[in-house]
């Protein structure tokens, strides 16, 4: 692999629309959830373990090269809330247009094509870091990271939080997000023989039931 | 009734069973009801044409290193409402193996299903993975109720995993994983998972008329929420300060669903 390459798929500017989310937190923050610094850290650490780890794995089969039509119906039984489920292929709109830019293969070309409207995200983020020459692991560490690092940086906006105690929290999940991305690629290794199923399918209740909420609200900062 | 088999660590094994089938006359019959150890099954009066069958549960289990595991099918065409008498509590065990609770449900073409059992109680120092997996067939309906609560009043929980699949039609509807607990990865209690909430619950429904005309997502109070599922159902995730409460907000579901 290309760390390099790895950097360019993973930065933050890296014009996929993922600033535009907040990953739940703007729920949390309006439901008093989060806080301050330790609310932040915690719900990171809870969306990290849960969806962000079901994402990572998705990504990482996607870019071991299982089918991604089978993955993005595995994502689907996996992303119960509605809300949630249309964000997820809206992000994977945006994802595949900026990946098809930047690293073309015929493999995005056919998603693309019976996905029009999008695949869940984490599938086309792995699909990308295929094309990309990336493997199941870098795909994983990438979608791990988005899972913490789009919640952070949203409440640094949404509770006018010292953006140095956002990056705080982000540097001591470092051994954690390193857990999850190699629990991720082990589990999307075990999928050519045992099929989708390996994957996990962890869930947080206040995430979904908090997704739903804000999705029905007239006026908010980000999209979900 | 002899006891499936007590395990080689300390646990024991036990299986219930149960089947409903519809008779000429479109009555549901119970060809098979059958049950061991902790896994006692009782037939209740219907005034209906469904089956009827309350899980009862006649020792103390699961406790720690202990297989239980419950089949309810309902055949072509009937009608089987299964509920259970009483919370089922996960204890603690001579042998630090986790207990295992495997749930499976079959609900075969036109047939309906409601499982609606007690809450699920994780006690201190127990260590419970619950797996519930329904297969339902085409043109069938299934209500399913989940409650887990964590801990008795005032102790904290002890570890409960708990999966839970739904395939329709062959193909998978929903999968979602729970864990908490001390051993559950950290941020099981956090903001974004439970937030210090002690019972949870799901309510799951499958009808094929979801397909054409899904249910509007929908806020039932501020912890909980009504989605509509990537096919032919929804699903209501509600928390809850206890197990009162939720039931509450889960019995106000069942009411909005109809």
């Amino acid at each position: 692999m290309s760390r390099a390459t790895l950097l360019v798929l993973a930065d933050g500017r890296f014009p996929a629309g993922g600033h535009a989310h907040s990953g739940g937190a703007e729920a949390a923050v309006a439901a008093g959830r989060i806080k301050d610094a330790a609310d932040l850290a915690e719900f990171c650490r809870g969306r990290l373990h849960t969806s962000g780890l079901v994402a990572a794995a998705l990504a990482a089969a996607a870019a071991l090269g299982v089918d991604p039509l089978l993955l993005d119906e595995a994502a689907d039984a996996r992303t119960p809330s509605a809300a949630l489920r249309t964000a997820a292929r809206k992000l994977g709109r945006q994802m595949m247009r900026a990946a098809r830019a930047t690293w073309p293969s015929a493999e995005l070309d056919a998603l693309a094509a019976v996905r029009p409207k999008g695949a869940h995200q984490p599938v086309v983020l792995g699909l990308a870091a295929r094309s990309a020459g990336l493997g199941p692991e870098d795909a994983a560490y990438v979608a791990a990271y988005e899972a913490v690092s789009g919640p952070a940086s949203a409440v640094v906006r949404l509770l006018s939080l010292d953006p140095f105690d956002a990056t705080g929290v982000l540097a001591r999940l470092a051994p954690e997000l390193d857990r999850v991305a190699a629990d991720a690629g082990a589990a999307a290794r075990r999928v050519p023989d045992e099929g989708v199923d390996a994957l996990p399918a962890s869930s947080a209740p206040l995430l979904d039931i908090g997704a739903e909420a804000h999705a029905a609200w007239a006026v908010r900062l980000f999209a979900s | 009734m002899t006891v499936g088999g007590a395990l080689a660590g300390g646990g024991l094994r036990a299986a219930a069973r149960i089947r409903a089938e519809a008779d000429a006359r479109g009555i549901s019959r119970l060809p098979v009801l059958d049950g061991e150890g902790p896994l006692a099954v009782r037939r209740i009066r219907s005034a209906g044409p469904e089956a009827r069958v309350a899980l009862v549960g006649a020792m103390s289990a699961p406790l720690g290193g202990d297989r239980l595991t419950v089949a309810a099918e309902a055949g072509p065409g009937a009608r089987l409402d299964v509920t259970s008498t009483a919370a089922t509590i996960a204890l603690p065990g001579q042998t630090k193996e986790p207990a295992h609770y495997d749930v499976r449900l079959s609900v075969e073409e036109d047939a309906e299903l409601r499982w609606l059992p007690e809450q699920l109680i994780s006690a201190h120092g127990s260590a419970l993975q619950v797996t519930t997996r329904a297969e339902v067939a085409p043109g069938a309906r299934l209500l399913l109720r989940e409650e887990q609560v964590l801990g008795r009043t005032g102790e904290p929980p002890g570890n409960l995993t708990s999966r839970l699949t739904v395939r329709c039609a062959g193909r998978l509807l929903l999968d979602q994983e729970l864990a908490c607990g001390p051993a559950a990865p950290s941020g099981w209690d956090g903001p974004a998972a439970l937030a210090g909430h002690r019972a949870l619950g799901q309510l799951v429904v499958v009808r094929p008329e979801l397909a054409e005309a899904p249910a509007r997502p929908q806020l039932l109070g501020e912890l909980a929420a009504l989605t509509p599922l990537a096919g032919p159902g929804l699903l209501v995730t509600a928390v809850a300060p206890d197990a009162l409460r939720l039931r509450r907000a889960l019995d106000e579901a069942v009411r909005v669903v109809g």
